[in-house]
């Protein structure tokens, strides 16, 4: 034990740790927020189509968690995912390209918002079924064990795909055979419009995790801080061989389920969503970076005109950029055939 | 040429396969200590060791999509399911993933994986384990449907299908597994998407796959009395469709009948009697005829699950008919 002002320059330090990666962290969370409510307006006016479900007010947990990774680690998702493709280091023109469907998206067109891959960065997709891309992540951290590397895989799913059958599947084969694998809840408090706790018998989800001997972790999402932490903790695990960890990270989106709905008035009310706004992930991380005397106004503007310019092009880029040949419906649907077949 | 079973073929191409490609490995229920519920996999556990013969829990969802996974990343998994019927636990990450990860990719990600074990049904196992599935994989774009017959195509099939870049389904016969016959000795592959003659004639051709080719070539060999010379074309591969096969035979005798043990509707008889129709439609002397599963679930009874049943009697019917000779 120290004396108090010990104690307090150490805890200072307990909290600076990572503090040379604060700035990017913040570019990128601003950039998803900015390139979310950019996507959002090219949908309402017909540029994007189909379903669209953005990040807005999440971003803290795809920046926290994807900055812990190596780039041989596996990344997968469901189809609220812009957020995690853009953090994982996928371009932002090859992800709007895509939501506008045009060749030069990162699936060639044929994917779409609910299914961008890129397998230069590992991410390895978008999926469009709840809690169907969770065994898939069991599935990467199975080969990395089977190929022995050290490699562990990522799944991300709302908290309402914790209800459904995959999860508890993937789960128990994963701690099963310790598989080198985090399994991620983005807990955003609804799945669509269904509250936590009107669809699951338990609403604390960490505990789950004991069904099935693996830790079990509750992370505050707002914070991307506590993110990487706990990532970090999970990862370390994984790389070690004591198999998977349970991340159930708290957070909430600010918009609707997807473009068809309204932030609030039917599930949820606007004070309710006014309070939670009020805790924003990137303000409180400039706000505890202008603590550390990281970053002043001109900063955050620079950091600002920045991310405004990254998303027009790609804005431009998408606009500008072909639609597929029309011989592409054909395309991938099985290997291409030898020529010597 | 040797004499083997089915079930011994499918064994030696596992074997042959997983000797010959590392990233190859085999995971289900069972498989492992208990050497395969239908003993297909009997001896690998002691041969390759549980990281490559993996026993599972009974969650055919989760084993399914840890496959698929593995698949994603390289690896070439075979699937065991104990049979298909369970295998419709497992239909999201079969349909949902593998057939679609390439396409969705933008050809990014390949998915070879197989999914294997016994389809169809056996005797007296009632409604939920008696159902033929070929049609309804066959239905979808991005997968493969393989279903041997014999002992020989069982282990060709077996090995390319494991070879193959794209997911296969591989859809056995379970009371196959005890059919002996020749295998070659030597090592080879039997092409996905080929079909063959089981036996060359001129007036009728029945078309069958899987269970159905041993009556066909019954039902061939009772209606020599009538002198009635049946060809009989065993599909071999459901999807893709040997096409050219087919419409050869039909331009050959003029009349075709197709059995599958599977129901009627929407089932692989309706896809050959479209293409028939289509494009050979001035070659046929009669309508294309089906025989197939009664309209019902199966039934426990063994006399009304003998009713049920596409069998020797019912294909010989079909092609009097076809030859007019009813």
């Amino acid at each position: 034990m120290g004396t108090s002002t010990e104690r307090g320059s150490r805890s200072r330090q307990r909290e600076a740790p990572y503090s040379d990666e604060y700035r990017d962290w913040l570019r990128m969370m601003l950039l998803i927020r900015r390139f979310e409510e950019r996507a959002g307006e090219a949908y309402a006016v017909g540029q994007i189509g189909g379903f669209c479900h953005l990040y807005i007010g999440q971003e803290a947990v795809a920046v926290g968690t994807l900055s812990a990774l190596r780039e041989d680690d596996w990344v997968v998702s469901a189809y609220r995912e812009h957020g995690q493709a853009l953090a994982r280091g996928m371009s932002s023109r090859s992800v709007m390209a895509e939501l506008y469907g045009k060749a030069t998206g990162c699936s060639g067109g044929k994917g779409g918002s609910m299914h961008l891959f890129d397998t230069s960065v590992r991410f390895m997709g978008g999926h469009g079924i709840v809690g169907g891309q969770i065994p898939l992540g069991a599935g990467f951290a199975f080969s990395a064990r089977y190929r022995k590397t050290d490699e562990v895989s990522i799944s991300y799913f709302g908290e309402a795909a914790a209800n459904i059958g995959s999860f508890h599947e993937a789960l128990n084969m994963a701690a099963l055979w310790k598989l080198p694998a985090l399994f991620v809840i983005e807990n955003n408090g609804y799945g669509m419009g269904t509250a936590v706790g009107r669809a699951s018998a338990i609403t604390d989800l960490a505990e789950r995790a004991a069904s099935y001997g693996m830790p079990g972790v509750t992370v505050d999402g707002q914070d991307v801080v506590a993110v990487r932490e706990a990532t970090d903790e999970a990862v370390a695990r994984a790389r070690a061989g004591e198999g998977p960890t349970l991340m159930d990270i708290i957070t909430y989106r600010y918009v609707g389920h997807s473009m068809s709905d309204a932030p609030h008035g039917t599930y949820r009310s606007k004070e309710e969503v006014d309070e939670r706004r009020g805790r924003d992930p990137i303000t409180v991380l400039a706000d505890r970076m202008r603590e550390l005397g990281l970053l002043d106004d001109d900063g955050m503007a620079e950091l600002e005109a920045d991310v405004a310019a990254e998303v027009a092009d790609a804005v431009q880029f998408a606009e500008d950029s072909p639609e597929p040949d029309a011989e592409q419906l054909w395309t991938d649907v099985y290997a291409p055939v030898k020529e010597n077949d | 040429m040797a004499t083997l079973t089915y079930r011994d073929a499918l064994n030696a191409a596992l074997r042959e396969e997983m000797e010959r490609d590392d990233t190859v490995f085999l995971m289900g229920e069972e498989v492992a200590e208990y050497n395969g519920a239908y003993k297909v996999s009997k001896g690998l556990l002691d041969e390759f060791g549980p990281m490559r013969v993996v026993d599972t829990p009974i969650a055919e969802l989760g084993f399914a999509g840890i496959g698929v996974g593995a698949a994603m990343t390289g690896l070439r998994p075979v699937i065991e399911m104990m049979t298909w019927n369970f295998a419709l636990l497992a239909i999201d990450q079969i349909v949902n993933a593998a057939a679609k990860i390439r396409y969705m990719s933008g050809g990014q990600i390949a998915c070879p994986i197989v999914f294997r074990g016994p389809g169809g049904a056996a005797l007296q196992l009632g409604a939920q384990h008696s159902q033929a599935f070929e049609s309804w994989y066959a239905h979808i774009p991005g997968l493969k449907v393989v279903m041997p017959a014999t002992p020989a195509d069982a282990k060709g099939l077996l090995k390319s299908a494991i070879r193959d870049e794209d997911p296969v389904i591989f859809i056995e016969g379970e009371m196959l597994y005890n059919l002996k016959g020749e295998v070659p000795d030597e090592e080879y592959v039997t092409p996905i998407g080929e079909a063959d003659v089981k036996r060359a004639g001129t007036d009728a051709t029945i078309i069958c796959h899987s269970k159905t080719v041993a009556p066909a070539l019954n039902a061939a060999k009772a209606l020599e009395d009538d002198g009635i010379d049946c060809e009989v074309i065993d599909l071999r591969t459901i999807r893709p469709l040997d096409t050219a096969a087919i419409l050869a035979s039909v331009a050959k005798t003029n009349r075709i009948v197709v059995a599958e043990e599977g129901w009627e509707f929407a089932g692989v008889g309706a896809q050959v009697a479209d293409l028939v129709q289509r494009e050979a439609f001035d070659d046929l002397d009669h309508p294309v005829l089906r025989v197939h599963q009664a309209d019902v679930p199966m039934p426990y009874n063994k006399h009304l699950e003998k009713a049920a049943k596409a069998d020797a009697n019912k294909i010989a019917a079909a092609v009097r008919t076809v030859c007019y000779r009813d």
